[in-house]
C-alpha cells in the first residue's frame, strides 16, 4: 500500500527526532557549566559533534538517492529520517551555541543551516501538496494526454476555419502557431505566457489567449445566420483549447516549483559544509 | 505425364527441410526439395535485417551436412545457399504444395501451379509460419502486391496502401508514413484486434492526417494504371461506394493461414482442436500416414538446430537405418545419477510403464518431454518444494515415495507412478503444500511449458490431471481428513466450468444451487448499490465463491464475474450435502468463512462506491491476472523519474517501466510495467523457453537464452516487453555531482556501449530478482508513491492514509 515518507514506518523517525530534541533540552537544562553555556563546554562539544555528523549524513542523501543498486533501506525511509532529524537540528544546534550569536563565521554557518532547513520545509510542503493538486488539475490525465488534446484541437480548428474569412483564419492560425508553453526555467516557474497573435497585421501579446478570444467573440456578435453558427463553433473550440493551455501552464508551474527549491537546497548545503569546516577550524585554532 | 519417381520428396526448404534434402543429396538418394517461396528458408528470410541468429540449445550438437552456428542472418542464409550448390541439392522454388495423393511408395504431390511430382516418401518441414493470407481479388498477383515489409526505409515518396487492421498492418503503415503517402484499409469500423499502444498511435496518425484510413472497406480489384506515374489502381468497396486509389505498392497484412488445415488435408491427424496441438508422431518422426514424416517446427521442435538435426535423422530413418538421435547423449546424461545401468531407451520405456499419466504419450513425445525434464535422485527428508513457493513445474514419482504435507500435522504419502505439483501447474498460483522425499526417492521434474504442451496434445493426460485436480482440491479445501476414496463419488459429479473475461458466473438474485472453487483466473464480486453495479471485492484463484447459497441462503446476494479467462470447479447442493456428511467440522468452518466475509463487506460499505469504481478500473486494465504490479499514487508522485532511473541503472541501461505511460483513475496510476501474470501470455510462444517464473516473489523473467525473436513482445497484452541492446553506462556520482562530468547516474546513456555482435533481446521487469534489496523502482522513490502489490491488496487502495 502507499504510505508517504512522512508516515514511513509509523513515523519512526519523527519519534526519534522528538527524542533527540527533548533529550538535548533536558540535558541542556540540567547542565551547569562553569562558563556561560556555549559551544566550548563538554555539552557544547557533544551537541556540536552530533550536529556536524548529522549534517554530513543529511548531505549524503544526495549520494544515497542515486545509489540504485546498493544502499540500505529505501530512499523513502532515508527521506523520512532526513526531514525529521534534519528539522531537529534547529534545536540541537541552537542549544550547542548556547544562544551566543554574533557577526562571525559561526553564526554565518548557523544562518546557512537555517536556510537549508527552511528550504527543506518548503520542499516537504511542495512534495505533499503539488502532486495531488496537479492530478486534480489534469483530472487524472497525463500531461502528454493534455498536449495530445490540444494538438487534436489544432487540427480541428484548421478544419473549422478552412472556409472562414481571411482575418479569422489569420488570427486563429497565428494564435496556434505563436502559442508558447514552457520556455525557460523562470518562465515555467512564474507561469509566464509569451504567446502572441497577429492582429490587424501586428504581432501582439496573446497572454492567456485573451486577445484572440476577444477578437473571436467580437466577430461572433457581428455575424448572423450560418456564419454566426460556424463562428460560434470556432469560439467554443478555441475556448476549450485556451482552458487546456491554462491547465498545462499551471501544471508546469507547479512541477517546476516542486523541483526548483532543490536548486537552492543543494548549493546552500555545499556552502554550509564549507562554512562548517571553517567554523570547526577556527574554534580549534582560536580557542 | 509420368515423371521421375523420387525416393524422397522434402516439402519446405526451412532449416529442417534443407538439412534433410542435403543429407539425401550427400548419400546420393534421389530427392527433390519443394519450396513455396522464391528463396530458401522463408521464415529466416523474414527475420529483421542483420538479426543475430542464436544456436540454442547450446549443449545440443549439430548433425547436418549444412553449416549452422550463431551469426548474422545474412551469413547463415548465404552458408545454406552454398551448401545447396556444394551438395547438389535438387531444389525447386516457387513450388507451393497444395495436395498429396497416393500412399507410401507412390505419392503424388500436387502444386498450386498445377504441376505434380511423384515420390516414394515424403518429409514435411513446412514450419508453423503458414503462408500469408492473400488479398484474393483480381490482379493480386501483380509484382507490386506484397505480403511482408522487410525494411520500411527502402521506400520513399510512394503511394502505398496497407490492407489489414492487426498489429502488423498498423506497424507497417506507421513505419512507412513519414516518407510515403500511406493508406490503411480496415474491413471494420475500428481497430479491435490491435494492442492498446498501436491503437493509440494509429488513431493519432489518422487524426493528424499522417495516415489515411478507409474504415468499413474491403478490397475489390486491382486495375492497370491509368498514368505512367503509378503501378496500378486499387479499387475499394467502401461503405459509400467504390473508391479508387492509384498506387505504387500494396501491402497485404491479413495474417497467415495456419498450416494445420493443409496438413490435415494430407490425412495427418491431430489429437484435438487445440491450436497448439502437434500431430502424433512415432519416435522416427513418421505420422499416422505411413511414409509421411514430419520434422521441425511443425512437429513441435521450435528451434533451428533441432530442425536441422531431425532433417538428417529423418533421411536415415527413411532409409531404414537406426541412428541414435543427436540428443541421445543429453538424455543419457540425465539418467546418469540413476541407481541402475540400463540403456536410454530401456529407461524411457520403464518410465512410461511405471507412470500412468505418461502411458498414453507416444514414444517421441515422451522422449521430448524427458529432454526438457530433470531426474532427481533424492535423499530421505529432502524438501522438493515448500508451501507458498512460486515455481510451477510438474513432478512424477519414478521410484520410492514422497510425503505431501498439506497442513502441519497431516502428511499424505504418495508412491511410485503418482504425480504432484499439478495444482500450481494448473492454477498458476503458489504451491499449496510442501512435498518431502521419502525412501529411495527418484522424481522427474517437468517444466510448466513442456507439460502444458503435453496436456494440449494428449487428451488422456488432460483427463487424468483434471480428475486428480478435482479430488485433491476437494480434499484439501473441504475435507483434509477424509480419505481420497471417500471423495471419488463427489469428484465425479464436480464440473469444470470455463469463463471468458467479463463473463458472469452467477448474478445477484439467481437461485443459488452451487458453489464455485476458482481453479485459475480470478473473479470480482459486485452488488447493486442504488441501481448501480458496484464491485465489492476481488477473489483470486484457490478460493471459493457462492458458498452462502449452500449454507441456507437460496438466492445469490451478489454477482460474480470472471475478470480474466477463468476456470472454476462447481459442486451442486447434493454433492455438497454428501460432503458435509463425510467431512466433520466442514459446516462450521464454512459458516465462519461466510461470516467473516459478510463482516468485511459491511466494514467496507462506507467507501464502497469509490472503492468499487477503482476496482472496476483496475480489473479493466487486466490486473485481475496480475500477481504483482507496480502502482503509483499520483497524490505522492513528484515526477522525479527516479523509479525509471533506478530500473535502468540496475538493468543494463534500459528501464523496464514507463512511468508516464498508462492510464490513471482517481489517484492511482498504472504505469506500463510487467504485472507478472498468473498465466503469462508472453511465455506461450518462446522458442527456447527462455521465459520462466520462479524465485521467491514468483517473478516472470527472461533468461539469457532469449533468441530475440520478438514473439513475447507481440504476445504480451500489456505492451511491457521491449527489444533492446544491453548498454553499459559507466557513470560516477561524485564526478557528476561535483564537476558535472559524464552522465547523470541512472540515465540511459547516449554514450552507452553496445558490444560488437550484440543482439536485441527481449527485456522486461524481472522484479529485481538479482537485487538484494528488492525492487529498485520502489526503493528509489523518495516519497512513497511507487509501490508493488498484488490484486488482493487493491481493496485497501482507497483507504489510503498518507
Ligand atoms: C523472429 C524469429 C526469430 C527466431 N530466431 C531464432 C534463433 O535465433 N535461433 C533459433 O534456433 N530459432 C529461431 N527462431 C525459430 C526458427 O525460425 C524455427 O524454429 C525454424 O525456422 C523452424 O524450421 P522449420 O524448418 O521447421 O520451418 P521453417 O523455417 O518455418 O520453414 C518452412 C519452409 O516451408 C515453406 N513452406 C510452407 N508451406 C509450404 C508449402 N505448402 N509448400 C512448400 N513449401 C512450404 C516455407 O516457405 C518455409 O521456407 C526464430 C523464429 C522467429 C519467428
Ligand atoms: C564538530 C562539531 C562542532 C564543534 C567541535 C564546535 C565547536 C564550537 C565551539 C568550541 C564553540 C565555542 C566558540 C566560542 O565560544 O568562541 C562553538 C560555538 C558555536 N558553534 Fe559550533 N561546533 C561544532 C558544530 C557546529 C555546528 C554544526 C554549528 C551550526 C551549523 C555550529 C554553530 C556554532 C555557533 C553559531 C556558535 C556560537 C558562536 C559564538 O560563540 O560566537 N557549531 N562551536
Ligand atoms: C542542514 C540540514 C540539511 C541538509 C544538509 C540537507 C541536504 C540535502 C541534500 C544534499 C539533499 C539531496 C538533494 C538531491 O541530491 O537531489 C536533500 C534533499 C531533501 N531535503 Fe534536505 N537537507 C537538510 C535538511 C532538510 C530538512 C530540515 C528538510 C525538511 C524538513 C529537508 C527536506 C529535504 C527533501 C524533501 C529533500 C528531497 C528528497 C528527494 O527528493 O530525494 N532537508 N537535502
Ligand atoms: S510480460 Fe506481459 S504477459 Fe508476461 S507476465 Fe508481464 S505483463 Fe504478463
Ligand atoms: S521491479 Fe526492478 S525490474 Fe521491475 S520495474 Fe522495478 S526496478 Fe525495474
Ligand atoms: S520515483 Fe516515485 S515520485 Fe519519482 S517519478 Fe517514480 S513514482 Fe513518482
Amino acid at each position: 500500500m502507499h504510505t508517504s515518507f512522512l508516515s514511513h514506518a509509523k513515523g519512526r523517525y519523527f519519534w526519534l527526532a522528538v527524542l533527540l530534541i527533548l533529550g538535548s533540552i533536558v540535558i541542556y537544562a540540567m547542565d551547569n557549566p562553569t562558563e556561560a553555556p556555549n559551544g566550548g563546554t563538554w555539552l557544547g562539544y557533544a551537541l556540536g559533534t552530533i550536529a556536524a555528523l548529522l549534517i554530513v549524513w543529511l548531505a549524503y542523501l544526495g549520494r544515497r538517492k542515486r545509489n540504485f543498486a546498493h544502499g540500505w533501506g529505501t530512499v523513502k525511509g532515508w527521506v523520512s529520517a532526513h526531514v525529521y532529524l534534519g528539522s531537529s537540528l534547529l534545536v540541537v544546534v541552537t542549544l550547542h551555541t548556547g544562544f551566543q550569536f554574533g557577526w562571525n563565521v559561526h553564526t554565518f554557518t548557523f544562518g546557512l543551516m537555517c536556510l537549508v532547513i527552511f528550504s527543506g520545509f518548503f520542499g516537504v510542503f511542495a512534495y505533499r501538496t503539488y502532486p495531488s493538486a496537479r492530478n486534480d488539475l489534469k483530472k487524472s490525465q497525463t500531461l502528454d494526454d493534455v498536449f495530445l488534446k490540444v494538438e487534436k484541437i489544432d487540427t480541428e480548428l484548421a478544419r473549422l476555419t478552412a472556409d472562414s474569412s481571411s482575418d479569422m483564419k489569420m488570427v486563429v492560425t497565428s494564435a496556434i502557431e505563436r502559442t508558447v508553453v514552457g520556455g525557460g526555467y523562470r518562465d515555467q516557474l512564474f507561469g509566464r505566457d509569451l504567446s502572441s497573435v497577429v492582429l490587424g497585421g501586428n504581432v501582439v501579446s496573446n497572454k492567456g489567449q485573451q486577445q484572440a478570444l476577444g477578437f473571436l467573440v467580437e466577430k461572433l456578435s457581428r455575424t448572423e445566420g450560418k456564419e454566426n453558427q460556424s463562428v460560434g463553433e470556432i469560439v467554443r473550440v478555441f475556448n476549450t483549447r485556451k482552458r487546456l493551455l491554462d491547465i498545462i501552464r499551471e501544471d508546469i508551474r507547479m512541477q517546476s516549483t516542486a523541483q526548483v527549491w532543490l536548486l537552492f537546497h543543494i548549493p546552500v548545503t555545499f556552502a554550509l559544509i564549507a562554512a562548517l569546516i571553517a567554523h570547526i577550524f577556527s574554534v580549534f585554532i582560536y580557542r | 505425364m509420368i515423371g521421375h519417381i523420387y525416393d524422397i520428396a522434402v516439402i519446405g526448404a526451412g532449416p529442417g527441410g534443407l538439412s534433410a534434402a542435403a543429407h539425401a543429396a550427400e548419400l546420393d538418394v534421389s530427392h527433390i526439395l519443394l519450396e513455396s517461396s522464391p528463396r530458401i528458408a522463408n521464415t529466416i528470410q523474414k527475420y529483421q535485417k542483420g538479426k543475430h541468429v542464436m544456436a540454442e540449445p547450446g549443449i545440443l550438437p549439430l548433425r547436418s551436412p549444412m553449416d549452422f552456428d550463431a551469426g548474422k542472418r545474412e551469413a547463415i542464409l548465404e552458408g545454406w545457399e552454398q551448401g545447396i550448390s556444394r551438395h547438389n541439392v535438387n531444389v525447386r522454388y516457387s513450388a507451393e504444395v497444395s495436395k498429396i495423393d497416393g500412399e507410401k511408395g507412390a505419392f503424388t504431390i500436387g502444386l498450386v501451379n498445377g504441376e505434380s511430382v511423384t515420390a516414394k516418401h515424403l518429409v514435411l518441414g513446412i514450419g508453423l509460419q503458414g503462408n500469408p493470407r492473400q488479398l484474393g481479388i483480381a490482379g493480386d498477383q501483380a509484382g507490386f502486391v506484397q505480403y511482408q515489409l522487410d525494411d520500411p526505409d527502402e521506400y520513399k515518396d510512394e503511394v502505398i496502401v496497407v490492407v489489414g487492421a492487426g498489429d502488423a498492418a498498423i506497424e507497417n503503415a506507421l513505419a512507412l508514413a513519414p516518407s510515403n503517402k500511406v493508406y490503411i484499409v480496415n474491413r471494420k469500423d475500428e481497430f479491435a484486434r490491435a494492442k492498446e499502444g498501436n491503437l493509440n498511435l494509429i488513431m493519432a496518425a489518422i487524426e493528424s492526417g499522417e495516415v489515411e484510413c478507409f474504415f468499413g472497406t474491403t478490397p475489390a480489384r486491382i486495375d492497370p494504371p491509368t498514368d505512367d506515374q503509378h503501378q496500378g489502381v486499387f479499387v475499394l468497396n467502401t461503405s459509400t461506394g467504390e473508391a479508387t486509389v492509384p498506387v505504387h505498392r500494396i501491402i497485404g497484412r491479413l495474417g497467415a493461414i495456419a498450416p494445420r488445415g493443409l496438413v490435415e488435408s494430407f490425412g495427418i491427424e491431430f489429437p484435438n482442436d487445440d491450436p497448439s496441438a502437434i500431430p502424433a508422431l512415432s519416435s522416427q518422426y513418421e505420422s499416422n500416414v505411413p511414409g509421411v514424416y514430419v520434422i521441425g517446427a511443425l512437429g513441435g521442435y521450435p528451434l533451428i538446430k533441432q530442425a536441422m538435426n531431425q532433417g538428417y535423422e529423418v533421411v536415415e530413418y527413411v532409409l531404414g537405418n537406426k541412428v541414435k538421435p543427436a540428443d541421445h547423449n543429453l538424455i543419457a546424461a540425465k539418467f546418469l545419477p540413476l541407481p541402475f545401468e540400463l540403456e536410454v531407451d530401456e529407461v524411457l520405456e520403464m518410465m512410461q510403464q511405471r507412470i500412468p499419466v505418461f502411458e498414453h504419450v507416444n514414444a517421441l513425445q515422451f522422449r521430448e518431454l524427458m529432454l526438457d525434464s530433470d531426474v532427481h535422485v533424492l535423499k530421505k527428508g529432502q524438501v522438493i518444494f515448500s508451501k507458498h513457493d512460486y515455481d510451477n513445474s510438474f513432478f512424477t514419482i519414478f521410484e520410492g515415495n514422497v510425503e505431501i504435507e498439506v497442513s502441519e500435522n497431516i502428511r499424505i504419502p504418495s508412491g511410485v507412478g503418482n504425480f504432484f505439483g499439478e495444482m500450481s501447474l494448473i492454477s498458476g498460483r503458489r504451491r499449496s503444500a510442501t512435498v518431502i522425499a521419502g525412501d529411495e526417492c527418484v522424481v522427474i521434474e517437468t517444466p510448466r511449458r513442456t507439460m502444458n504442451k503435453l496436456i494440449s496434445s494428449v487428451d488422456a493426460v488432460k483427463r487424468v490431471l483434471d480428475q486428480t485436480f478435482i479430488v485433491r482440491t476437494i480434499q484439501q479445501k473441504f475435507a483434509p481428513e477424509t480419505p481420497i476414496e471417500d471423495l471419488m463419488s463427489i469428484a465425479e459429479k464436480t464440473q469444470i466450468n470455463r469463463y471468458a473475461p467479463g463473463q458472469v458466473i452467477f448474478s445477484q438474485g439467481d437461485v443459488g444451487d452451487s458453489l464455485h472453487f476458482i481453479r485459475n483466473g480470478s473473479v470480482t464480486v459486485s452488488g447493486d448499490l442504488d441501481g448501480k453495479e458496484v464491485v465489492m471485492s476481488y477473489v483470486p484463484a484457490n478460493q471459493t465463491v457462492g458458498e452462502m447459497a449452500l449454507l441456507g441462503n437460496t438466492t445469490r446476494g451478489a454477482t460474480v464475474k470472471a475478470t480474466v479467462k477463468t476456470e472454476t470447479l462447481s459442486l451442486d447442493v447434493e454433492s455438497f450435502q454428501m460432503l458435509l456428511t463425510r467431512a466433520p467440522g466442514l459446516k462450521e468452518r464454512m459458516q465462519q468463512v461466510a461470516e467473516s466475509r459478510s463482516l468485511q463487506n459491511i466494514e467496507s460499505q462506507s467507501s464502497a462506491e469509490e472503492e468499487g469504481d477503482l476496482l472496476s478500473f483496475l480489473m479493466g486494465q487486466g490486473l485481475g491476472e496480475a500477481t504483482d504490479v507496480l502502482l503509483i499514487d499520483e497524490g505522492l508522485c513528484v515526477a522525479c523519474d527516479f523509479c525509471e532511473q533506478a530500473c535502468a541503472a540496475t538493468h543494463d541501461g534500459t528501464s523496464r517501466l514507463n512511468r508516464k505511460a498508462g492510464p490513471t483513475f482517481a489517484h492511482i496510476h498504472v504505469p506500463t510495467s510487467c504485472r507478472h501474470c498468473e498465466d503469462p501470455s508472453c511465455m506461450k510462444d518462446c522458442p527456447p523457453d527462455a521465459i520462466q517464473r520462479g524465485g521467491a516473489g514468483g517473478e516472470v523473467f527472461i533468461g539469457d537464452n532469449c533468441i530475440g525473436c520478438g514473439n513475447c513482445e507481440q504476445n504480451c497484452p500489456y505492451d511491457v516487453i521491449q527489444m533492446s541492446y544491453k548498454t553499459e553506462a559507466p557513470s560516477s556520482y561524485w564526478k557528476w555531482m561535483l564537476f558535472g562530468f559524464g552522465d547523470k547516474p541512472g540515465k540511459a546513456s547516449s554514450a552507452g556501449v553496445v558490444a560488437e555482435n550484440a543482439i536485441k533481446k527481449a527485456v522486461k521487469c524481472d522484479m529485481c530478482m538479482d537485487q538484494p534489496g528488492g525492487p529498485a523502482c520502489v526503493r528509489a522513490c523518495p516519497t512513497g508513491a511507487a509501490a508493488r502489490m498484488s490484486p488482493e491488496d487493491f481493496v485497501d487502495l482507497v483507504s489510503v492514509e498518507h
